[in-house]
């Protein structure tokens, strides 16, 4: 059977006919054919899937779309402005070498930036807390670390 | 995953009249648990009846001796409410402990304590402060509730609407985490108040279990070196990859100890 979902992705208003069990990972890769947003595990530990809902980082690969019924979502392709610059957070990953492969980074980047919204000026070990949900298999972490830093303060000096 | 209905109700009533419908009609809240278990298809409800829109489900009231927390509230919001930090801080720091804060963001304490896996951290501070699960149907003291592995008072159908936590004098919560899911391999929440001291430990037993011998130990006297020769036997507890009995037997009297260093605090 299929039942419709209507949420706000990226700013825009989409209505989509899907299987109760869709996941909404699925939806937004399959579908939507948003495929910055990744599919690490599977099973909630990795964090490549990670979208913002209603302003919330949350892991994708874990909910129904049927859950995100009337939220907005943002994907890493709704993060940049439209003109093509790069979000505070996004420039201080490219800025301190947050990444290797890139696999990680879209949920990387989501994650940090709901982060830094609540925490302007975090610590070394703030960043590495809120990082438990999202795995990197190139980089160790520090550079990654360094970009949340910078852009955590980068975000709050463009308020 | 298994193909399901999906129910959305507006309101309890609605939600209970699907969920008396049999055991395959399941309840969803944040999912963190039941959706993983349904992709793996250790579950495989008929129907899913999402509590996401029931609005008075989730919500913190704090008086001046009870904090009343909603079923749907997420780990996130207990985390960094104002009211739970100020009334029991173990309690607002026990839920920035849990997962990470992408599942802290979804997961809820209903479903938590529904679910009582036997490493999750409220069921600690449900049964160390001695708090009240109110249901549909009737009201549930921690100590009735906790029935076993995955197992609790729960009847088919029964949905918690919300938990109230006494306020207690001074309480702590301290884990030994599993380094990869955060799950607690060993967690002692330890609570003093008017009606005496409390000590729940979690993740080291198939469920979340009350330490006497250390409850009685503090009540005598309330610090770290009361419940520090106070031995845990590991007969009954879990071995698996993560810790053996005997480990988690030595965790419980370590975890207890700066537990109760971290209450005095
Ligand atoms: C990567 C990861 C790490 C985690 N780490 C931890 C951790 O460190 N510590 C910890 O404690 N937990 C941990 N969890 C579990 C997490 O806290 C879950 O959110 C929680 O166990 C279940 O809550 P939920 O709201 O997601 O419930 P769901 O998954 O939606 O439901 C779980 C069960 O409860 C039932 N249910 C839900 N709500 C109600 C209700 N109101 N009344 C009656 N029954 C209900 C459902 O039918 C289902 O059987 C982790 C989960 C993940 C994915
Ligand atoms: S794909 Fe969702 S957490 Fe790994
Ligand atoms: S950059 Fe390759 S997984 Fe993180």
């Amino acid at each position: 059977m299929a039942v419709r979902v209507s949420f706000k992705v990226n700013g825009k208003s989409v209505s989509s006919e899907v299987e109760e069990r869709t996941l909404l990972v699925s939806l937004i890769r399959d579908t939507l054919r948003l495929t910055g947003t990744h599919v690490g595990c599977d099973t909630a530990q990795c964090g490549a899937c990670t979208v913002m809902m209603n302003g919330r980082a949350v892991k994708s690969c874990s909910m129904l779309a049927m859950q995100a019924e009337g939220a907005e979502i943002t994907t890493i392709e709704g993060v940049a402005k439209p003109d093509g610059t790069l979000h505070p957070m996004q420039a201080a990953f490219k800025e301190h070498h947050g990444l290797q492969c890139g696999f990680c980074t879209p949920g990387m980047v989501i994650n940090a930036i709901d982060f830094a919204k609540g925490n302007p000026n975090p610590t070394e070990q703030d960043v590495r807390e809120a990082l438990e949900g999202n795995l990197c298999r190139c980089t160790g972490y520090h550079n990654i670390v360094k970009s949340i830093m910078a852009g955590a303060k980068a975000m709050a000096a463009a308020k | 995953m298994h193909p399901f209905i999906y129910h959305r109700p507006a309101n309890v009533n609605d939600a209970v009249t699907l969920a008396a419908k049999g055991p395959d009609h399941k309840l969803l809240a944040g999912g963190q648990s039941l959706v993983q278990a349904m992709k793996l298809r250790l579950s495989s409800p008929s129907d899913v009846i999402d509590l996401g829109s029931i609005k008075d489900l989730s919500g913190i009231k704090a008086s001046g001796s009870e904090v009343t927390i909603g079923a749907m509230t997420r780990h996130a919001e207990v985390e960094k409410s104002p009211e739970v930090r100020k009334a029991i801080p173990a309690l607002a720091a026990l839920a920035g402990q849990i997962g990470d804060r992408q599942v802290r963001a979804m997961g809820t304490l209903g479903g938590a304590l529904a679910n009582n896996d036997p490493a999750a951290d409220y069921p600690a501070a449900v049964l160390g402060l001695g708090a009240t699960i109110v249901t549909n149907k009737r009201r549930i003291p921690a100590d009735e509730f906790f029935k076993g592995l995955f197992e609790t008072a729960l009847a088919q159908g029964e949905l918690i609407t919300s938990v109230v936590f006494p306020v207690p004098k001074r309480a702590a919560y301290t884990k030994f985490k599993n380094q990869a899911s955060r799950f607690a391999i060993v967690g002692v929440f330890v609570a003093e108040s008017s009606s005496g001291v409390r000590v729940a430990v979690t993740g080291a037993g198939p469920c979340v279990f009350r330490q006497k011998d250390m409850e009685k130990a503090l009540a005598a006297k309330f610090s770290p070196e009361s419940v520090a020769g106070v031995k845990q036997a590991a007969s009954g507890l879990n071995s698996d990859l993560h810790a053996g009995a005997e480990y988690r037997a030595h965790l419980v009297t370590v975890m207890a100890k700066r537990a109760v260093e971290n209450a005095l605090k």
